[in-house]
């Protein structure tokens, strides 16, 4: 994964990086599935290497194939990244062994979705009892920032015509929106299923 | 993509099975992985796979604007609409112990109902989503 993250970040050609972040997905997937989280990996899967690379592929056609090299020294967003990448990683060791059974994580309502879900629910499947029962609200905002996204879509791109004329406004600023909205509604999806 | 006469066969030859399996998905979550993120997720790629190799104009001819946006709103009516439903038979809101006279069975209903709302707004947007990228004109 370390690899191809690396060559997302070296490589200039804008096709070359769209298929390896679907292939970066598709290994993040399997990783779930390696960590006994099926549901995640089939979500990573569905949504990162498919819906993803096949919308990104879409971008590209409205745009140009080649990164530009870029005009400033890599160093300060260099510096901020390793920083931060270093406080995140003295946060994790405090945080307790993955898998331990005293984690307050695993003390608080876990054993409840466990062991009561069962006669409470009666689904085999405890993640969709919490997703779509425990914690309905949750998936309902999750529903909401899906639907919101689509408008947004909409709006921004169906609606032109109505909304203004096309002269006053630059093409590559309308781009970054649209991939803003999209990444945030596939983005939220994948962290709530993880949550 | 008229001449890729593979591609064209091959795609028709997928597209009953990925949105019966889909299906699956989506009714078979309560006992599977999956669920009905997942399952609108993958019913959209069936058609957005249709898009892709038969042209944006047959894809809305299957799946016309007006159908597929109101289904996006359609969707997040029905989960909030079962919201409703839980509160006006006596519980909660989202609560569905109260939808049938057994509590496990209402929860049944209940999330069967909402995980159709889920699938039905994430397969729309994603159709939305996908005719207006793949509608726009380079500039």
């Amino acid at each position: 994964m370390a690899a191809v993250a690396i060559a997302i970040i070296r490589i200039r050609s804008l096709f070359a990086v769209v298929m390896l972040s679907g292939v970066y997905s598709l290994l993040a997937a399997s990783m779930f599935v390696g960590l006994d989280a099926v549901d995640v990996a089939f979500t990573e899967a569905a949504v990162g290497a498919g819906i993803s690379t096949v919308l990104m592929l879409g971008v590209l056609t409205l745009t140009r194939s080649y990164e530009k090299i870029p005009v400033h020294t890599p160093l300060l967003p260099l510096l901020v990244v390793f920083l931060t990448g270093g406080v995140l990683i003295y946060a994790t060791l405090d945080m307790p062994a993955f898998g331990d059974p005293n984690a307050p994580a695993n003390l608080h309502v876990a054993p409840r979705y466990l062991l009561e879900s069962g006669q409470e629910i009666g689904l085999p499947n405890v993640v969709t009892s919490v997703l779509a029962s425990y914690r309905g609200y949750d998936t309902l905002g999750e529903v909401t920032v899906i639907f919101t996204a689509a408008i947004a879509v909409t709006m921004l791109l169906a609606g032109r015509a109505k909304f203004g004329p096309a002269a006053n406004r630059r093409p590559g600023n309308e781009n970054e929106n649209k991939d803003e909205n999209e990444a945030d509604a596939g983005g939220a999806g994948a962290e709530d299923r993880q949550a | 993509m008229r001449h890729h006469r593979i591609l064209r066969i091959s795609a028709k030859l997928l597209i009953p099975f990925i949105l019966l399996f889909a299906l699956y998905v989506q009714f078979h979550g309560d006992f599977g992985p999956g669920g009905g993120f997942q399952a609108g997720v993958i019913f959209a790629s069936g058609f957005i796979l249709y898009g892709l190799v038969f042209g944006l104009a047959n894809l809305r001819k299957v799946a016309p604007a007006a159908v597929v946006e109101r289904l996006v709103a359609l969707g997040v009516l029905l989960y909030a609409g079962v919201g409703v439903a839980g509160l006006l038979m006596g519980g909660n809101y989202l609560d569905y112990s109260v939808l049938a006279k057994d509590p496990v069975a209402g929860q049944h209903l209940g999330i069967l109902l909402i995980e159709f709302g889920v699938g039905t707004t994430v397969a729309a947007a994603l159709i939305t989503i996908f005719c207006h990228f793949a509608g726009r004109e380079r500039e």
